[in-house]
C-alpha cells in the first residue's frame, strides 16, 4: 500500500471515530439490564460511571444503597458485565469522557450524584428546583427534567424542570 | 365480534396463565412442608406494621410501597417509581412469573419483615392476593 493510500484510510477512520462518538452517554441497549434496572428507578447508562464503580456496587446488590435489590447469580453476572464493557472508561460517548475526566484513579464514586462533573453541572440549582419540588426531590432522578435520558441524551435543550420549564445558563 | 371474543379469548387465556403459576408456586411451598394457605392470615400479615431500623418510631408495611388499594398504583418509598397495582383484576400478567414472584418475594420480605418470609407466609400473601 502507497503511504498516501494509508494516510487516506487513516483519515477516514479518525472521521469515522469522531462522527461515532456519540453526545451524550450510550443508550442501554440490553433487555436484561434495562429490566432489572429500571424496576425501582432509571435504568442508569453505565457510561455514567467508571468500571470499578460499578464493579463495587452491582457486587453488593444486598445492600443497594440501603435496599435489598438482589437477583440471581446468572442476571446478576449478565448485568454486571454488560455494565463493566459499556462503562464511562470505555466509552466514546463525549459525557462518559467528561465524567472520566474529572474523576481522579483513586475516586470509585457509588452515586452518580457524586461524580465531580455531575455535581458541577448541577451547580446553578437550589432546593426549589430540586429537593424542595415534588416532582423531583432528588438528583439521582434524571428522567424528571432531562426529557430525552431514555435515548442517552442530556443536551440542554432538552431540559424541562417540572414547574419551572425550560432550563437556560 | 372478532376483536370482542379475542380479547375474551386473551382474558381467559392470563386468568388461566397466572391461576397456573400461582398453584405451581403453592405447590412448590407445599413441598417445602407448609400447606392450608391461608387469604386471612395473607391479609393480616400484609396489614402489619414492622419498626423501620432507619427511622426509629415509624413503621414500615406493604402499603408503605404498594399503596392502600391493591388494584391501583403504588410508590416506591425512596425513588418514587410508580409500581403497577398488584392486583391480578388491575394488571392481568401479575402473579405470571415465577422468577419474578420469587425475586420480589425475596426483596420485599427482607425490606418489610427485615427477614426472608417462610414458604408458609408467602403461599397465604399469594393466596390473599390471587383474588384481588
Amino acid at each position: 500500500m502507497k503511504f498516501s493510500h494509508l494516510f487516506f484510510l487513516l483519515l477516514v477512520l479518525t472521521f469515522a471515530q469522531i462522527a461515532n462518538a456519540g453526545r451524550g452517554v450510550a443508550p442501554v441497549n440490553n433487555e436484561l439490564y434495562k429490566e432489572e434496572c429500571s424496576a425501582c428507578h432509571m435504568a442508569y447508562q453505565p457510561g455514567l460511571l467508571p468500571a470499578r464503580s460499578w464493579k463495587k456496587m452491582l457486587n453488593n446488590l444486598a445492600n443497594h444503597f440501603g435496599e435489598n435489590a438482589e437477583l440471581d447469580e446468572q442476571d446478576q453476572k449478565s448485568i454486571l458485565d454488560y455494565a463493566l464493557k459499556n462503562a464511562a472508561d470505555f466509552s466514546n460517548y463525549k459525557r462518559s469522557r467528561k465524567i472520566m475526566r474529572s474523576l481522579s484513579t483513586r475516586d470509585t464514586p457509588l452515586r452518580i450524584t457524586n461524580v465531580p462533573y455531575i455535581i458541577r453541572k448541577h451547580d446553578e440549582l437550589s432546593n426549589r428546583h430540586v429537593r424542595d419540588n415534588p416532582e423531583v426531590k432528588h438528583l439521582s432522578r434524571c428522567e424528571a427534567c432531562h426529557t430525552k435520558v431514555e435515548t442517552g441524551s442530556f443536551s440542554e435543550r432538552e431540559i424541562k424542570i417540572p414547574g419551572f420549564g425550560r432550563w437556560e445558563d | 365480534m372478532f376483536i370482542r371474543l379475542s380479547f375474551i379469548l386473551l382474558l381467559s387465556w392470563s386468568t388461566y396463565a397466572n391461576a397456573a403459576v400461582i398453584d405451581d408456586v403453592l405447590a412448590s411451598y407445599t413441598a417445602a412442608g407448609a400447606g392450608n394457605f391461608s387469604a386471612s392470615n395473607g391479609e393480616a400479615l400484609w396489614n402489619k406494621d414492622f419498626p423501620d431500623p432507619k427511622s426509629p418510631g415509624k413503621v414500615r408495611n406493604c402499603s408503605t410501597c404498594h399503596g392502600k388499594d391493591l388494584s391501583a398504583n403504588g410508590k416506591h418509598a425512596k425513588t418514587g417509581k410508580v409500581i403497577d397495582p398488584l392486583a391480578p383484576s388491575a394488571k392481568s400478567d401479575r402473579f405470571t412469573d415465577k422468577k419474578f414472584i420469587e425475586k420480589w418475594f425475596k426483596r420485599n420480605c427482607k425490606w418489610v419483615l427485615g427477614r426472608k418470609c417462610t414458604a408458609q407466609e408467602k403461599g397465604d400473601f399469594l393466596t390473599y392476593l390471587r383474588d384481588k
